[in-house]
């Protein structure tokens, strides 16, 4: 299935004017009376930092039962099934938790996650550590179906749920400095067994351009399957950069910066010539020590063949225009 | 010792490094599960145990040594056999069900891939050790035989190298592996010195 874009959109598919109104009229109507509870635009404009509320009363930012209802359907361009929720949230790459694929299911029931704030800070008009409830409150969450490649050559199909990064960032009001943006993940060894070890250095450290950061596809994520994030998943607040690598896509972010120059990001100080700033899935590009032309797909049985890697992991439709004036075999 | 005992020794050992190849086999049917990913999760087994199974195999050497318990020797064999079996199947698993027999790219891996070179050299190292194997090859090439087996050394000191080499980050497995191998190497290196300043001692006197 082909992501439809605006020109692709028949005629007869355009709701006409008069009906368009009727339907405005009658949800109007609705909201007015209580009827259908949406998103509140009011409450986006005005994103506040912690210290200069009023209330200190933290709200929950989900609803008790953990479901996330009323999600905006996406159109994805993934043929194949979801990945089980068994695999999605049982083979998990989260080091802060252990080196192992399991270690995080095992071990991050450790990890805290109410309540939550995000510190942003650096090359915006609007910075200070805000409230994650206030971060998520007036976005419509979506649910969208997207791949996710690992580094290691294995994929899986997931449906997160979550809504564009870029609406959220624009709200702090980048300066025409903000030409990065990095995240920082939580770095508490009460909470994170696996910090204690020098295995990366922690905290976690992720970073996109500023373009990448503000691409539609890029999700700011907060839960899978209709569901909040489980904590080895990244809860309560990652973020998915569905053609990238998924070391790009940092978990339980804490701290946002807009930045003028390229970031620090965990994986490239760790090992440069391995983990470039990019990571930009990329069949041609070998890892030093592996290709990267094909990926084993999660899920599947002994018998399962591997299958052919796709430049930026399927979605060169929609973020090739990115990278016209790079070389992506020497920025990798 | 006698001859049924150390059959009854043999025995059990062979069938203690058979557990993990027949626990593969029970998850892959259904007695719980190879989780998400089946194929890697055979391939580490096999490569893991066959990393156990050389170091065992060089250990009996000392121990025999240490402990005067000559009947251990009769030991050796029957684990580097089967420790040469689970590098074959180990391999078998990454050619068939990793790669799908996709030659083309095996052959990329093989010579571009480090690691997977270090490995396959040590594989091939392994073959004569098992062909000469039987008790009519060892008479047949009498002193050489001797010389001919000391390859193992080179081919543990390459398996445990390809299993560091193929480590993402947390290299904390591949490092005590290298210890305990070092200490195996040591005490070997350590005995040659030792005989080696005899000799010279006697030629003086």
């Amino acid at each position: 299935m082909l992501i439809k874009r605006p020109q692709d959109i028949k005629a007869s598919e355009i709701t006409p004017e008069s009906t368009f109104r009727q339907r405005r009229m009658l949800l109007k109507t609705a909201l007015a009376m209580g009827l259908i509870k949406t998103a509140d635009l009011s409450a986006q404009e005005d994103l506040i930092p912690l210290n200069q509320k009023e209330s200190g009363n933290r709200e929950e930012p989900f609803p008790e039962n953990g479901r996330l209802n009323n999600l905006k359907p996406w159109p994805s361009n993934v043929s194949s099934e979801p990945t089980s929720f068994e695999d999605v949230t049982g083979y998990n790459n989260y080091y802060e938790f252990g080196t192992s694929k399991t270690d995080p299911a095992s071990n991050a029931h450790t990890l805290e996650t109410h309540p939550w704030t995000v510190t942003v800070e650096g090359e915006a008009e609007k910075t200070g550590t805000f409230a994650l409830e206030d971060i998520i409150k007036g976005h419509t969450l979506e649910e969208r179906i997207y791949r996710f490649r690992c580094v290691e050559a294995w994929s899986m199909v997931v449906p997160w749920v979550g809504f564009p990064l870029g609406d959220l960032l624009k709200r702090f009001e980048p300066t025409s400095q903000a030409k990065y943006v990095q995240f920082f993940t939580l770095n508490d060894s009460d909470q994170m067994p696996g910090v204690r070890y020098p295995v990366l250095r922690w905290p976690y450290r992720e970073g996109l351009t500023i373009e990448e950061a503000m691409h539609p596809l890029t999700l700011l994520t907060v839960g899978l399957y209709g569901q909040v994030l489980p904590n080895q998943n990244g809860a309560p607040l990652r973020l998915i950069v569905p053609w990238k690598y998924g070391f790009k896509s940092i978990k339980s972010i804490v701290r946002i910066r807009f930045m003028d120059e390229q970031p620090q990001t965990s994986w490239n100080m760790a090992n440069a010539r391995e983990y470039g700033f990019y990571s930009n899935v990329n069949p041609d590009k070998s890892h030093p020590r592996w290709s990267q032309a094909t990926e084993r797909v999660l899920g599947g049985n002994i018998f399962s063949a591997r299958v052919p890697t796709m430049l930026f992991n399927g979605y060169a439709e929609e973020v090739a225009s990115l990278y016209t004036n790079l070389n992506l075999m020497t920025n990798y | 010792m006698t001859r049924r005992f150390l059959g009854l020794i043999k025995a059990l050992v062979l069938l203690a490094c058979l557990i993990p190849l027949l626990h593969l086999l029970a998850r892959a049917n259904g007695l719980g599960d190879l989780g998400a990913n089946p194929v890697q999760e055979i391939l580490h087994t096999l490569g893991k145990t066959s990393l156990n199974l050389i170091l065992i195999t060089l250990i009996i050497t000392p121990l025999r040594k240490e402990t005067g318990l000559i009947w251990l020797v009769g030991l050796r064999r029957t684990l580097g056999l089967l420790c040469f079996c689970y590098v074959v199947f180990h391999a078998l698993t990454y050619i068939a069900l990793d790669q799908g027999f996709a030659w083309n790219s095996l052959f990329v891996d093989v010579t571009q891939r480090p690691y997977i070179t270090l490995g396959f050299i040590s594989l091939l190292l392994m073959v004569p050790l098992a062909l000469t194997s039987t008790n009519s090859a060892q008479r047949r090439l009498g002193r050489r035989w001797a010389k001919l087996h000391r390859l193992i050394y080179l081919a543990a000191i390459l398996g445990v190298l390809h299993f560091l080499l193929q480590a993402k980050i947390d290299i904390s497995d591949p490092i005590f592996y290298s210890i305990v191998l070092l200490l195996l190497l040591g005490y070997r290196i350590n005995t040659w010195l030792k005989s080696r300043q005899a000799i010279k001692n006697r030629g003086n006197s």
